[in-house]
């Protein structure tokens, strides 16, 4: 969940710290073909372990972010009438107009199925889409196939993909879906394993602000009644924010000073909240 | 050996499935488990589909693979895991018969003891078989789903290792958070009401009608004609009504309010009223019900298909809503009881809801409840009632 904004550096495994249980549980999921279900705070790394798998096992990586207004069939294929009806119309294009297979354009698991390798399946944020969308999904998934009505054809799934399906929400999802998937939460990480992950992410880092940064980390995590607590993104979004601060010292975390408060807490109710804690560190 | 284990887990109330349980055994027939670390990873993630059970799974495995002597399940508990099982096998066949190993027709075929004794079969059987596990179901010939996609290496375990033994780290019971009923926040009642949308036409002219673009094309005789429509926007009316009277209701009408607001952009209007204990003549717009009153009757006015949502814990004295004057304030004199009044907006508006910050299970013993309950659906407010209400306030009719 931690790659936005520095999307070059994250290129999978090799930013990714695996917890050995998580590895196992993504083996016996491979082995008994049957969609991994992950679910945690949103920082905890759910949407990286794709990819880290995608890089791990060298498999391209398609990844399907749900949205609330999407369609199963949205994701199957799509029938491109107007390009048709243009061609038809001007017959330009080398596309042939009487074949409709011409104008089928593949959907994220359509193009999970069709490839011609096998791939890694990353179903985004399942819980955003209705409970007939994900049981419907998973029917497909279970069949590894799908029809195309219009042509009349079946698309059946040459490799079948390995599937990572996320989930924030903190309602569970219906039974026949949780049926159908193995289930893992992925706890926040602890400070030791937070370390590593920072060090994946620094190798550069000097030990000082290392162990300043975390503590200081988990103690403003410790806050109560935020809306929404930093996760691993805001930390490391914050150390480099501190790197890059020629005037910033490891001794002012020490103190207390605590610089780059927005890159932390990024709704105002949680920003005045912890200024108003941090005022009484210092004391 | 297992089979103790699977009932105990049943026992404590981790919603463990037959069907689940069968995949647990197939993959220790493949060779995939091969410690008890091993074990407890996979069997965590196949039983057990949510974080709040994790504790409840650490305790039972803790439990048993401490040494604790292992008694044979009694008749009475075969007895339940067999009717969970025969239920499963009714809602769905296909799964159960793949799980089991034999194919739909062959189970169609069997007789409820058949199948129960096919099952307990292949229990007893595992409970000698599983370490060779060659005899177990779920073996190449009767996979529908081939093995061809299994990626042999599997995946390389690099980081973070765990010197623990998996007794060990089920002692630790690192869930035990997950386990307590979260608070209700505005995030998680946000999720709710998402769904809670009218989704009418808005904003220009911006996509593209299939349909009437050839329709028109062909009455154009092929010259094209391009159809645009307004996409769809969310355009829903509220009107929400909260008590903001009494203590009890005190803890709630921040959330409910703030909730409400969260979402207000995905509304195209939404209202927020006042009121203490139950409705009279007025409803009024200012927290204090004293600046801003709004007559009941005015509401007729507005457009039916606005949704209409009652928040209170609707207990007061059965006086204050069936009889005339029952108001606790003496200036709110009508003549009508509340009730009249409630029905009056219950008709107004087809979609109308009543969410109760009390229990569902307190609700029986609260006269007034029972009564409002009549004349309003009445939610909880919780996760579920919230979906509940959602699912109730959208229906057509």
């Amino acid at each position: 969940m931690y790659n936005d904004g520095m999307p070059q550096r994250f290129t999978g495994a090799t930013k990714y710290v695996l917890d050995e249980e998580l590895a196992k549980i993504v083996n016996i999921s491979m082995a008994l073909e049957m969609p991994l279900l992950l679910k945690g705070e949103p920082g905890t790394g759910k949407t990286m372990l794709a990819h880290a798998i995608a890089e791990n096992l060298d498999m391209p990586l398609i990844v399907l972010n749900v949205k609330s207004s999407m369609k199963l069939i949205d994701t199957l294929y799509q029938y491109d009438t107007l390009t048709r009806l243009n061609d038809s119309r001007f017959g330009d294009s080398t596309r042939n107009v009487s074949k409709i297979e011409d104008y089928i354009k593949m959907g994220k698991i359509g193009q999970a199925f069709a490839g011609d390798e096998r791939v890694v399946l990353l179903i985004d944020e399942i819980d955003k889409a209705d409970t007939d969308f994900q049981d419907d999904m998973l029917d497909v998934l279970d069949q590894m196939e799908f029809d195309i009505l219009e042509i009349d054809k079946t698309i059946r799934a040459k490799h079948r993909p390995v599937i990572v399906i996320t989930s924030n929400a903190k309602k569970d999802l219906s039974d026949p879906f949780l049926g159908r998937c193995n289930f893992h939460h992925i706890a926040f990480p602890e400070p030791d394993m937070m370390r590593e992950i920072v060090q994946v992410h620094f190798p550069e880092i000097s030990q000082d602000l290392l162990d300043a940064a975390v503590k200081t980390f988990y103690r403003l995590r410790e806050f109560k009644d935020m809306e929404k607590k930093p996760a691993t993104r805001e930390l490391i979004n914050w150390i480099r924010a501190l790197q890059a601060d020629p005037d910033f010292g490891v001794k002012d975390l020490v103190k207390g000073d605590i610089p780059f408060l927005g890159v932390l807490f990024k709704k105002s109710p949680d920003y005045a909240l912890a200024q108003r804690a941090i005022s009484r560190f210092r004391m | 050996m297992f089979v103790e284990f699977f009932y105990t887990l049943r026992q404590v109330g981790v919603p463990v499935t037959p069907t689940s349980f069968l995949k647990l055994q197939k993959a220790l027939s493949k060779g995939l488990i091969n410690s008890v670390d091993d074990f407890y990873t996979a069997a965590r993630s196949i039983l057990v589909k949510s974080e709040r059970y994790f504790d409840l799974f650490d305790q039972v495995f803790a439990h048993h693979f401490e040494g604790v002597e292992l008694i044979d399940p009694t008749e009475f508990e075969l007895t339940k895991a067999a009717k969970a099982l025969l239920d499963e096998w009714l809602k769905d066949p296909q799964a159960l018969a793949e799980a089991l190993g034999i194919n739909e027709e062959t189970l169609s075929r069997l007789s409820p003891e058949e199948l129960l004794k096919y099952f307990l079969d292949r229990l007893k059987e595992q409970t000698e078989a599983h370490h060779g596990g060659s005899k177990w179901i779920g073996t190449e010939g009767t996979s529908p789903v081939g093995h061809s996609g299994y990626h042999p290496g599997g995946m390389r375990v690099g980081g973070m290792s765990r010197n623990k033994s998996a007794v060990k780290v089920a002692m630790d019971r690192r869930y035990r958070d997950y386990s307590k009923e979260a608070p209700l926040t505005r995030q998680h009642m946000g999720e709710a009401l998402k769904r809670l949308r009218n989704m009418i036409p808005a904003g220009p002219k911006d996509q593209i009608n299939i349909d009437e673009t050839i329709y028109q094309t062909m009455k154009n005789a092929g010259e094209i004609e391009i159809v645009f429509d307004r996409s769809l926007k969310d355009r829903l009316k509220v009107i929400l009504a909260i008590d903001n009277g009494g203590w009890s209701m005190d803890p709630y009408i921040d959330i409910v309010q703030s909730l409400f607001d969260y979402s207000r952009s995905q509304f195209k209007d939404l209202k927020t009223f006042f009121f203490h204990n139950t409705i009279y003549d007025y409803l009024w717009a200012d927290p204090a019900r004293h600046s801003r009153p709004h007559k009941v009757e005015e509401f007729v006015k507005t457009d039916p298909e606005t949704r209409f949502i009652i928040v209170g814990d609707a207990s007061m004295a059965p006086y204050e809503l069936m009889a005339t004057d029952g108001s606790i304030y003496i200036e709110e004199r009508s003549g009508r009881p509340s009730i009249e009044r409630l029905h009056l907006l219950a008709a107004t508006f087809r979609h109308s809801a009543w969410l109760n910050p009390k229990s569902e299970m307190e609700w029986p013993y609260t006269r007034t409840i029972n009564i409002l309950r009549e004349i309003f659906p009445m939610f909880e407010i919780t996760l579920d009632g919230l979906e509940k209400m959602v699912k109730h306030l959208m229906s057509k009719n």
